[in-house]
């Protein structure tokens, strides 16, 4: 299954409902390209809703990244809500847990942006 | 195909459709080996990042070099091999993903996790390619199996 996302606003933040795989192409393409977008837009406060991703590799943990630190150079904020165990275990044994701010509940990851 | 013999070999191009089919080949095989669920993701993940491995950095998607990839069942192991054709990895220069300086680099994981994943991992560069051996130790009903009820 191919990686599909869709955008959608909640009390100005972008929550961007990511489904299907991550993982080096098109995935971390379609990833990559969609956070570009919406920081150009002027929106810095995003939210990677990955309740439907279901596999990631090490290119998608690096896109994640990426994802993250793009958008911190940039002066906003992005978060990760509703991980899978597959991608919950993965953030745990490399350590990126700890980088991340993970959330298990959209209306708390909207309310927690400053 | 799969298990049904000893092993088996294939020989794949150097692009993304070979990452794919890689892992495809890896979960159908250690599913027929009986391993468990998340096992199977394990090793389906290892041979995948194993393979990006070989397909970008040994090979740099060059169309006339190849990638190898044996899957064999030996005693209660399962021994998979993947070779490319590149001028050989430099064991040097592989990061330590979890030290502070690297854990918002963007690349670097793929070997952390072949050994998170895997029982034995072992990288043998040379001037001709890479040669990468992952092994997973077979515990599910499987274990001993063929040999056993022969």
């Amino acid at each position: 299954m191919t990686m599909k996302v869709s955008s959608r606003q909640v009390d100005g933040v972008t929550i961007v409902d990511c489904s299907g795989r991550i993982t080096l192409g098109e995935g971390s393409v379609i990833l990559r390209d969609t956070v570009r977008d919406i920081l150009a837009k002027g929106n810095k406060k995003i939210v990677l809703n990955l309740q439907n991703v279901n596999y990631i590799d090490s290119s998608g943990i690096g896109e994640l990244v990426s994802a993250f630190t793009t958008t911190k150079n940039q002066g906003g904020e992005l978060k990760l809500l509703n991980l899978t165990k597959k991608v919950n275990d993965l953030l745990q044994i490399t350590k990126l847990y700890t980088v991340f701010d993970v959330k298990d509940d959209e209306a708390a990851a909207v309310k927690s942006f400053k | 195909m799969a298990m049904t013999e000893q092993r088996v070999s294939y020989t794949l191009d150097s692009s993304l459709e070979t990452i794919d089919n890689a892992e495809e080949k890896a979960t159908i095989i250690a599913t027929e080996l009986g391993f468990a669920d998340d096992e199977v993701v394990q090793i389906s993940m290892a041979v995948r990042e194993g393979a990006v491995n070989a397909v970008l950095h040994g090979n740099a998607y060059a169309p006339d070099k190849k990638v190898t990839l044996a899957f064999e069942r030996t005693g209660n192991d399962l021994v998979i091999t993947i070779r490319d054709q590149g001028p050989g990895m430099d064991l040097s220069k592989i990061p330590n993903p979890l030290a502070p300086e690297n854990l918002l680099k963007t690349s670097g994981r793929g070997i952390f996790l072949m050994r998170s994943f895997m029982d034995v991992v072992e990288i043998r560069p040379s001037p001709t390619g890479t040669e990468l051996k992952l092994i997973k130790h077979v515990h599910g009903p499987s274990a001993g199996g063929k040999e056993a009820s022969q």
